[in-house]
């Protein structure tokens, strides 16, 4: 082997800031070359959300009262943006798995012997996460449109609107991935961080308006799924696609579904990251 | 002046296992230490502490003159980390990992590069410097590896088993590239569970037993420590074997031993090479015919059994990779 001592030596520590962002970019990029190498992972990604909508609308619909209709097709409007925040939500499990296997390989003992930003190798999968559910989202709202989904049926929208409903829909996939990242730092195995990923995500999602009307349910289940984050996004979409089937309720979140979305994701991120990263600084493989 | 890589008093403690128990070293700039010891010796802890992975419980441990307690962050600018798993991205190709690595290290996207072009030259990994990590063999993940560990020629280095699992192939070559580093003056600690590595490649040795350094020295030392040197003979005819036993306790300087199915003799000897000579010209004197005679000196495996009372486990549970170069998928070796 030729010489291998060629004097190759470290910068100087620059501006903090900017060498977190760009730590963050280049695992991003890491992660998504990677994400793109094992298209079969995006697939199944895609599979299981298309299967609830083209489920929950064919068998579902017209046995659900939706606002006092029992119509199908109010049915279908009402869904999609439960649907729609399930999936975002669903990204948890791929985040905390790939930390996970991440762990398990040993490379996270590799960032942490680097000279990078602390928090840089959970921003970088969360931020490559949050494009995979971008792409997820984009092509599940093609197939809604395809069974017939419609906005601005219970009033009028416009394409900021709608927009804005995405960026919360998107908001409150990346404030999970937060939450896959701590559970990726604290499982042994990819296995147990996809399961467990994803075995709370079913109570939270169910026990919400994204299904079904909480009006039916009883009284304390009912609050539960009045103040439940996930209602609050499903609520702000439905306000903004101006969809039917919006609560009534006089909940707080209900009554002002848009601030409060947006409030449980930023608050969702800020205790997440900051658990998520204290563990990662004090990770033992 | 303290060394390059120096540690007083480390413990580290986990539930009540004492991973460490008070570990004291000091490695001389640009020398190699071998930390040897069985599993679960702590070796791999004590190198996660002094790499920053783990924040020892008390004692002071300092790099390349950095306090690594106190100042972790400058301590990573200078050290590369091989650890005992090959921490590569299957899913990225050699240049991809490299390049990220470099990246991290926060080389410009140009410079990172550059350096990983000629890191998979180095590594002879520049045929497959195109293809994910996946397809590759154990060894040659493991040159991936540690050219990772070295894309800024880091002052200090840390390898933690570095050839388990290698077939001996692949182990004599990461030996010459380890053996290329340290002549161009980089300061290394290496663990290892195999005696002839740290024979091998360590000037200094330290013995770890249940988290304490039980023995250190040069590996003559350690060896002198043990016992001195021993001349062996096998002869030919059984029947010789009394008069042989006779002519060794004659020239020698202690019990002869007599392993009557081999008909091999042992006797501990002063005077080396002349004495040798002297048993010979005794032994055909008497006409006693020899299948073999030698100069034995005692190995590090002799040592490791006096120092600890028990053997050094050889490769143990966590040997991986070993399917090495038999892996369907593993694609050509690239050539030497």
């Amino acid at each position: 082997m030729s010489a291998v001592t060629d004097a190759v030596r470290v910068a100087p520590p620059g501006n903090p800031f900017v060498q977190s962002v760009r730590d963050s970019m280049v695992v991003a990029q890491r992660n998504l070359i990677r994400m793109s190498r094992i298209p079969e992972m995006i697939i199944y990604g895609l599979i299981q959300p298309i299967m609830f909508v083209v489920l929950f609308t064919y068998v579902f619909g017209g046995s659900m009262q939706i606002g006092g209709s029992t119509s199908a097709v109010d049915y279908k409007n009402f869904l999609m943006a439960g649907i729609f925040a399930q999936t975002v939500t669903f990204a948890t499990a791929s985040s905390g798995a790939g930390i996970a296997d991440d762990m398990h390989k040993g490379l996270i003992d590799r960032f942490r012997s680097l000279p990078m930003a602390r928090g840089a190798v959970l921003t970088g999968r969360t931020l490559a996460d949050l494009v995979q559910t971008t792409v997820t989202l984009v092509v599940l709202a093609v197939v809604a449109l395809l069974v017939g989904w419609r906005v601005g049926s219970q009033g009028d929208t416009d394409i900021a609107k709608v927009l804005a409903a995405f960026g919360l829909l998107l908001l409150l996939g990346y404030a999970f991935t937060w939450i896959g990242a701590l559970i990726g730092m604290s499982v042994r195995t990819p296995e147990a961080a996809t399961s467990s990923g994803l075995i709370w995500l079913f109570p939270v999602t169910f026990i919400s308006n994204a299904f079904v009307d909480p009006g039916h349910m009883t009284p304390w289940l009912r609050h539960v799924a009045e103040w439940n984050p996930f209602s609050a996004t499903a609520q702000a979409c439905r306000v903004l696609f101006a969809d039917p089937g919006q609560s009534t309720s006089h909940a707080w979140p209900m009554e002002h579904p848009v601030w409060a979305s947006l409030i449980y994701s930023i608050l969702i991120i800020a205790v997440f990251r900051t658990l998520a990263v204290r563990k990662y600084r004090s990770a033992t493989a | 002046m303290p060394g390059a890589i120096y540690a007083e008093g480390l413990v580290k403690t986990f539930g009540d296992v004492k991973a460490l128990d008070g570990v004291d070293l000091d490695v001389p700039e640009g020398t190699v230490l071998g930390l040897l010891g069985p599993n679960g010796a702590g070796k791999t802890t004590a190198v996660r502490c002094l790499t920053t992975l783990l924040r020892p419980d008390s004692g002071k441990a300092v790099v390349a003159g950095v306090d690594v307690r106190r100042h972790p962050d400058t301590v990573r600018r200078s050290i590369g980390l091989s650890g005992q798993f090959a921490a590569v991205d299957e899913y990225l190709t050699g240049r991809e990992n490299l390049q990220m690595v470099g990246r991290l290290y926060q080389l410009r996207p140009k410079a990172a590069k550059a350096r990983a072009v000629e890191l998979l030259e180095q590594f002879h990994l520049a045929d497959a410097a195109d293809r994910p990590a996946k397809t590759y063999s154990g060894g040659m993940r493991r040159r991936l590896d540690l050219a990772a560990a070295l894309v800024v020629s880091p002052p200090v280095m840390f390898m933690d088993e570095p050839t388990t699992g290698l077939d001996p192939r692949n182990r004599q070559q990461l030996w010459e590239v380890i053996k290329h580093l340290v002549s161009g003056g980089t300061t290394l600690l290496l663990t290892t569970q195999y005696l002839e590595e740290a024979d091998h490649l360590a000037h200094d040795i330290a013995v770890v037993d249940h988290g304490r350094v039980i023995a250190k020295g040069t590996s003559d030392q350690l060896k002198a420590r043990t016992g001195g040197e021993r001349v062996e003979v096998v002869v030919h005819e059984r029947e010789h074997i009394a008069t042989a036993a006779q002519v060794l306790r004659g020239l020698g300087k202690g019990d002869t031993t007599v392993e009557e199915h081999t008909r091999k003799l042992t006797v501990p000897v002063t005077g080396g090479a002349k004495l040798l000579a002297e048993i010979i010209r005794e032994l055909d004197g008497r006409g006693i015919e020899i299948d073999d005679i030698g100069l034995r000196r005692p190995t590090l495996d002799d040592v490791f059994l006096s120092l600890t009372g028990h053997v050094a486990e050889a490769a143990g549970p966590d040997a991986r990779d070993e399917d090495d170069e038999s892996r369907p998928q593993g694609g050509k070796e690239a050539v030497k």
